[in-house]
């Protein structure tokens, strides 16, 4: 487990590689290190912390969406770095507006870890983040047409009309 | 050409080979004319375990591609778990992954506990590991009786589900539910286990031992069944980790990477007891590992019930937990805690957790994030069916079709967990 200090380390560590502004803050909460980084280096933090660091993680265990509306930046992605030799694990997250979530500026980390291709495509899919460099960026779960981003925290409960065959004139597009 | 039926039937038999048919390398170049096509198999496909539609393209009878398409049972339950009351949102996450109900509830529990900073009473964490440990023996038996059964031993259903039985008595004695009990509560368990559940889990775990036994001289020495099995669907250690792939799977390669053991969490480091791994990573490793996860998990029940520590099954902290019922009718406080609970909730800390443990099918790691209020402003499971599906396209390029449902009956997806 990364204690406080170990954690300032972590992110000298990151500053001296990849630039002076690549962390905004370390976070540490309940025995969990974070990291908060720049929306445009998050692909270089975790090339370093899986390749270069001088104690790499070899695993990335997940990533994550989140949505801290109405806080700003609101959106959010997370991911979760694992060492399996260590038993540590580490959170960089990266915070941004919806304005740069939707231009494309978060680089995808599928070519560090194509675990990562199922979980960007599901927060594309809910938060509408789009990974630059991901190949193949699509919804997952919700149908190919469908408008919005529902895990956003101003997306509705509800409100998606139940199809039977009384209503379904009454359900624009239904036949399309 | 003469008609197959002019030939006589002995002549015909004698032409029929049973040699194995060698598949090609994985990854050969196609060759310009050879014909591929694309079938479609699923939604709704008995191999499947689930609404998972597979996208193949086939050469012959040669996987050449495998796309996963998913959603069908999309319900959006993390989205609904941000309308519920912490208390209330432990029934969603339940019916996440629906064969392994008791890790979601723990997930979601201890983040939630971690956020809320509350010490769980030992006696507590005792009956969560004697659930859940019990809970991957039930998840296990239904993978190895539906994995059976895709692959021809029909029989092993239904005695894998006799056996299944036994445990689900065991959950409705305890929680009053055979599935999706919610008997983890935040701060401990609902209720302590009544008399006679340990005699009849002792029963269990003995009838289970001779079971397992049989179930495997039944299947091991099924020559049919090892060589389906054998050298089938093998993917590099390497290779699977990049993929994020954990659990049993990752242990087949030979890694001994479990939760329990390296990070342990509910008292798991009180328990002695040994991770089975394989050596190749085939599918048959795959099989074995589940096989002898299932001893384990019964020799640790059997220690959780031999050491089950005396003392209160929840915490005595009112704010978080309900107050026991005879208190209602003497204590005013006690009413007004239990009518603050039931219609506000407790209120958690701002903050964020993510919370991982081991899961029969790998590391399911729960996201909470708090914002103050009585409910949660995000909650999110990476659930390992879901990371572990992105391995079906590599385990199956390169073998024959009938290879493919050998792979995803020991990939052992649930769909609820991976669409959520």
């Amino acid at each position: 487990m990364i204690d406080p200090t170990g954690l300032e380390l972590v992110a000298r560590a990151v500053r001296g590689a990849v630039g002076e502004g690549s962390v905004r803050e370390t976070i540490h909460f309940r025995g969990e290190a974070t990291l908060d980084v720049r929306p445009d280096d998050v692909h270089e933090v975790i090339r370093f912390l899986t390749a270069d660091a001088d104690e790499p993680f070899d695993f990335l265990a997940s990533v994550h969406g989140c949505d801290y509306f109405p806080k700003e930046p609101r959106l959010a992605v997370h991911y979760q770095l694992l060492s399996s030799e260590r038993r540590e694990r580490l959170g960089v997250r990266t915070r941004m507006t919806v304005e740069v979530a939707e231009s494309g500026t978060v680089p995808t980390v599928t070519d560090l870890f194509p675990t990562a291709d199922f979980q960007e495509k599901e927060i594309f899919d809910f938060f509408g983040v789009r990974f630059a460099g991901h190949e193949d960026l699509r919804r997952l779960h919700m149908p190919e047409d469908y408008e919005g981003h529902p895990q956003r925290r101003d997306f509705p409960i509800g409100g998606e009309p139940v199809l039977y065959t009384y209503n379904e004139h009454e359900v624009p597009r239904w036949y399309e | 050409m003469s008609s197959p039926l002019s030939t006589p039937y002995r002549e015909r038999e004698e032409s029929v080979t049973l040699e194995r048919i060698e598949a090609p390398l994985a990854g050969t170049a196609v060759e310009p004319d050879a014909e591929l096509f694309t079938v479609n198999m699923g939604p709704h496909h008995p191999a499947t375990h689930g609404v998972l539609r597979l996208l193949c393209t086939l050469e012959g009878e040669v996987v050449r591609d495998v796309v996963p398409l998913i959603g069908y049972v999309h319900t959006g339950i993390e989205k609904s778990c941000e309308d519920q009351q912490y208390w209330k949102a432990i029934t969603f996450v339940e019916r996440m992954d629906y064969l392994a109900y008791y890790f979601n509830a723990y997930a979601f529990c201890a983040a939630v506990e971690r956020l809320l900073g509350e010490e769980v009473p030992p006696r507590a964490q005792y009956l969560r590991v004697i659930h859940m440990e019990l809970n991957r023996i039930a998840s296990h038996l239904f993978w190895l009786g539906t994995s059976a059964l895709d692959l021809g031993a029909i029989s092993m259903l239904w005695w894998s589900l006799r056996d299944r039985d036994m445990i689900l008595d065991l959950f409705e004695m305890s929680g009053g539910q055979r599935l999706h009990t919610r008997y983890f509560q935040v701060g401990g368990v609902m209720e302590d286990i009544p008399p006679g559940f340990e005699r009849k889990t002792r029963d269990f775990t003995a009838t289970m031992r001779t079971r397992i036994d049989q179930y495997e001289a039944l299947l091991d020495e099924n020559q049919i069944f090892v060589e389906r099995l054998r050298d089938v669907g093998i993917v590099s250690r390497e290779r699977l980790k990049g993929l994020g792939v954990s659990g049993p799977l990752i242990r087949a390669t030979g890694d001994t990477w479990d939760l329990r053991k390296a990070m342990p969490y509910c008292s798991y480091e009180h328990f002695e007891f040994r991770i089975p791994v394989g050596t190749v990573g085939d599918h048959y490793d795959r099989y074995r590992v589940r096989i002898a996860e299932m001893r384990e998990s019964m020799r640790i029940v059997e220690q959780a019930l031999d050491g089950l520590p005396e003392g209160p099954y929840i915490t005595n902290n009112r704010k978080v937990a309900l107050p026991p019922r005879h208190e209602l009718a003497t204590s005013m406080e006690a009413l007004i805690h239990h009518f603050k609970l039931v219609t506000e909730g407790f209120r958690v800390p701002p903050g964020e957790v993510y919370e991982a443990i081991e899961s029969p099918r790998g590391e399911l790691g729960c996201f909470v994030v708090a914002d103050g209020s009585s409910k949660p402003a995000r909650v999110h499971m990476r659930d390992p069916s879901f990371v572990n599906l992105q391995s079906l396209h590599d385990m199956a390029q390169g073998e024959l079709i009938a290879d493919l449902v050998a792979s995803i009956a020991m990939l052992d997806p649930i769909l609820g967990g991976i669409d959520r």
